[in-house]
C-alpha cells in the first residue's frame, strides 16, 4: 500500500490484468509511448507490440478491433484518447458493441473495456473537454464506470476487465492527478455499487467524477457551518446503485445532484427523477441539480471558470434545499 | 487447383440453395408471412459460394444487410434461417435479429449487419484475434460497392494493411448502392483501384463466374494465411432484384442492362459448365434443384410451426450475467 495518483493506479490495473490474463490486450492511439496522460506507462516495454497495439488515428477501426476480437474470445481494452473522439467511433460503440449480444440472440460474449479521458482541463476548449457519460448510460448493453479517485479507479478497472460485458470506463482528467492510498496487489471494486464518501444527516449530495472532489470540499465547509452533508459517489453510472442513494435521502430528506456535464438531459436528471419517484414522501425540498450550462465548453479561461460547476455551485444548491 | 467433382457439384447445390431460399423469402415478405424486410442475394451467389468454398470450416466471415447468401455459403441451416425470418425462438438469433442481423458464430459467421461497412472494423478485429492467437484462421469481410464510400471501410483497410492482418476484403460490386448507381456516388468505377491507396493488392474478377471467384479468393486467402496481409478482391456482379425485396418500386434500371446481366446468371453459367465438363447432366441438375426446393418448403414449414419468443426474452441477453468470477 502506498499513495498513488489515479494515472498510476490505472496503469497498474492494466499491467496486473495483462500479467494475469494473456487474452487481455490494450489498443489505442499512442499507447506505445504510454498515452498522453500516462495511463499506459510501461506497458509497451513489458508486453511489446503484440499486446500493446499502437493504432492509427482511426477511432472507428480501433473500436472495431475491440468488438471483433472480443466476439471471438479475447478481452480487449480499447483506449479512445479524449472522450470527445468517441463521436468518430459511435457506430461501433452503439450499434455494434452494445447491441450485438442482444441482436444475435445471446451468441457472443463481449468483454470489452473502452477507456477514455474526459472533462475540463485548462482551456482544452469545446472538442477536448467533454463529459459525455449520459450518452452511454442511455444505451442498453453498455456499462458505464466513472471513478473519482485512485483507489476506486484501480479496483473498478480490474473489475471492468474481468466483466463479460462492454464497459465504458471514463477517467476524469482532474481526478487523474489526485492521489489516495492504493494497494499494490490487484483487487476489485464491484461494478454497480455506490460508495458513501462522507456520512452526514442533513443533506445528500450525489456527485460524479470530479464533482466528488468538489462535493467533499463543500461538505467540509458545510460542517463548519453546522450542516452535516452525506456525499455519495455512484462510481458506476450504469447500472446505477439507486438503493444507496434512496436510503441516504430517506435519512437526510434533502438531495443535491452534481455533475460536470451539461445539466440538461444529464445523468443528474435521471437521479433526481429516481429520488422523486422512490423517495417523494421523504423529501423536505425539491431535488436540486448542479451541472454545466447549455453551451459548448469555452476556450477563454474567464469563460471556462464560469462554465465549470464547482464547490460554490454545490454550496449554493445545498443552501436552496436547506433554508437558513 | 483441381477441385473434386463432388465439390463442383456442391458449389452448384449451394448456389441453388441460396437462390431457392431467397426467392421464397421474397414471396414470404410479399405475403407478409415474415416480418421486416429482406435484402435478396439473387444474382450474386457465385461470390458468396465461390469465396466460402475456398475457406476452411473454422475460418471467419462478416456479412452485410444482404446476408442470407453468406450464411448459407458458410454452412447455415435453412431451417434455422427461416425460423429467424419468422421471428421464432429457435432462429439463429432467437428471433431477436431478423434477416438483417442473422449470424451463426459457431459457423464462423460473425453476422449480417444493418449498418453499411460496419462489418469491416469488426472483421479487422476478428482477424486481429487470429493473428494474436496464431490460430491460422483467415477472416473474409464481405461488403458492397456502397460500403467503400464509408469511413469505416477506409479505416479498417488501412489498419489491416498496417497490421498485415489475415483478412480478405471481398467487394460485391453490384453497381448500385441501395437505389443509386455507382457512377453518381463513387469516385472510381473499379473498387479494386482503392487498394492502391492502402498498399495492398487489388484484384478484379468476374463475379458471375464461380470458378474465377474461387481461384482469386483461394489465392487471396492463401496470402492472408501466410501472414502477407490483406487483399481487396472486387467481384463484378449484379443484383437481380431491388435493394429491398423483389420490387420496392424505387429502382430505375435500364431493362437492357438487367437482361444482359440476367443472361449471365451465375447458376445457369455453372450448370452449363458442369454439363459441358460431363460432371452433371441437365437431368441431374434439375433433380438437385427440385430436391433443394423441397428442402426449402420443409424449412418454411418447420419455421412457421416453431415457437415464438416468450415475453421474458425481451429482457434476456442485454448483458452477459457472468464474468465476475473469472
Amino acid at each position: 500500500m502506498s499513495e498513488k495518483n489515479m494515472t498510476v493506479a490505472v496503469a497498474e490495473a492494466l499491467d496486473q490484468e495483462m500479467d494475469r490474463d494473456p487474452d487481455v490486450f490494450v489498443a489505442g492511439e499512442d499507447v506505445r509511448v504510454g498515452g498522453p496522460f500516462g495511463t499506459d506507462a510501461g506497458l509497451h516495454q513489458k508486453y511489446g507490440d503484440k499486446r500493446v497495439v499502437n493504432t492509427a488515428i482511426s477511432e472507428l477501426a480501433l473500436t472495431g478491433i475491440g468488438v471483433g476480437a472480443a466476439a471471438v474470445g479475447l478481452r480487449p481494452v480499447i483506449e479512445i484518447m479524449i472522450m470527445d473522439f468517441v463521436c468518430v467511433a459511435m457506430d461501433q460503440i452503439v450499434n455494434q458493441m452494445a447491441k450485438m449480444k442482444y441482436m444475435l440472440g445471446g451468441q457472443p460474449t463481449l468483454p470489452i473495456v473502452l477507456t477514455t479521458h474526459a472533462g475540463i482541463d485548462s482551456s482544452s476548449a469545446a472538442q477536448h473537454s467533454g463529459t459525455l457519460e449520459a450518452w452511454f448510460c442511455h444505451v442498453p448493453g453498455l456499462k458505464v464506470v466513472m471513478p473519482s479517485n485512485a483507489y476506486d479507479a484501480k479496483g473498478l478497472l480490474i473489475a471492468s476487465i474481468r466483466d463479460d460485458n462492454p464497459v465504458i470506463f471514463i477517467s476524469n482528467k482532474r481526478c487523474l492527478q489526485t492521489s489516495t492510498e492504493v494497494p499494490d496487489v490487484p483487487y476489485e471494486v464491484p461494478l454497480g455499487v455506490a460508495d458513501v464518501k462522507r456520512e452526514g444527516d442533513d443533506v445528500t449530495i450525489v456527485a460524479t467524477g470530479r464533482m466528488v472532489i468538489d462535493a467533499l470540499e463543500a461538505a467540509e465547509q458545510l460542517a463548519a457551518e453546522g450542516v452535516s452533508a452525506e456525499v455519495i459517489d455512484p462510481r458506476t453510472l450504469s447500472p446505477l446503485d439507486t438503493d444507496t442513494i434512496i436510503r441516504s435521502v430517506q435519512k437526510t430528506n434533502r438531495a443535491v445532484v452534481a455533475q460536470e456535464a451539461v445539466q440538461f438531459c444529464g445523468l443528474g436528471a435521471e437521479i433526481a427523477a429516481t429520488i422523486s419517484d422512490q423517495a417523494f414522501d421523504f423529501l423536505d425540498a425539491p431535488v436540486k441539480r448542479v451541472g454545466a450550462p447549455f453551451t459548448p465548453v469555452p476556450f477563454a479561461p474567464v469563460l471556462e471558470d464560469i462554465y465549470l460547476p464547482d464547490t460554490k455551485a454545490i454550496l449554493a444548491a445545498v443552501r436552496e434545499v436547506i433554508p437558513a | 487447383m483441381e477441385l473434386a467433382n463432388e465439390q463442383l457439384v456442391h458449389m452448384f447445390e449451394q448456389m441453388t440453395r441460396i437462390r431457392e431460399f431467397d426467392e421464397r423469402a421474397a414471396r414470404l415478405m410479399e405475403q407478409a408471412r415474415i416480418h421486416g424486410s429482406v435484402h435478396l442475394y439473387c444474382g450474386e451467389e457465385a461470390v458468396g459460394v465461390g469465396v466460402c468454398e475456398a475457406l476452411q470450416p473454422d475460418d471467419y466471415i462478416t456479412s452485410t444487410h444482404r446476408g442470407h447468401g453468406h450464411l448459407i455459403a458458410k454452412g447455415g441451416d435453412p431451417k434455422r434461417m427461416f425460423a429467424e425470418l419468422f421471428a421464432k425462438s429457435n432462429g439463429y438469433n432467437g428471433g431477436k435479429g431478423g434477416s438483417m442481423h442473422i449470424a451463426a458464430l459457431d459457423l464462423g459467421m460473425i453476422g449480417a449487419n444493418g449498418i453499411v461497412a460496419a462489418g469491416a472494423p469488426i472483421a479487422l478485429g476478428v482477424s486481429f484475434a487470429s493473428a494474436y492467437r496464431e490460430d491460422g484462421r483467415v477472416t473474409v469481410c464481405f461488403f458492397g460497392d456502397g460500403a467503400t464510400n464509408e469511413g469505416a471501410f477506409h479505416e479498417a483497410v488501412n489498419m489491416a494493411s498496417v497490421l498485415k492482418a489475415p483478412i480478405v476484403f471481398v467487394c460485391e460490386n453490384n453497381l448500385y448502392g441501395e437505389w443509386s448507381p455507382i457512377a453518381g456516388t463513387t469516385s472510381v468505377s473499379d473498387i479494386a483501384d482503392r487498394a492502391t491507396g492502402y498498399g495492398i493488392p487489388g484484384v478484379i474478377v468476374d463475379g458471375m463466374d464461380i470458378m474465377a471467384v474461387h481461384e482469386a479468393a483461394s489465392e487471396a486467402i492463401a496470402r492472408a494465411r501466410r501472414g502477407e496481409g490483406p487483399t481487396l478482391l472486387e467481384c463484378k456482379t449484379y443484383r437481380f432484384y431491388d435493394h429491398v425485396g423483389r420490387d420496392f418500386g424505387m429502382l430505375d434500371r435500364d431493362e437492357e442492362e438487367v437482361a444482359s446481366w440476367r443472361a449471365r446468371d451465375p447458376i445457369l453459367l455453372w450448370r452449363k459448365e458442369l454439363a459441358e465438363r460431363g460432371v452433371l447432366s441437365a437431368a441431374e441438375a434439375d433433380a438437385i434443384t427440385g430436391r433443394i426446393g423441397q428442402e426449402m418448403e420443409d424449412a418454411i414449414e418447420f419455421a412457421a410451426g416453431s415457437p415464438d419468443p416468450v415475453p421474458e426474452d425481451l429482457y434476456r441477453d442485454v448483458y452477459t450475467e457472468t464474468g465476475a468470477a473469472r
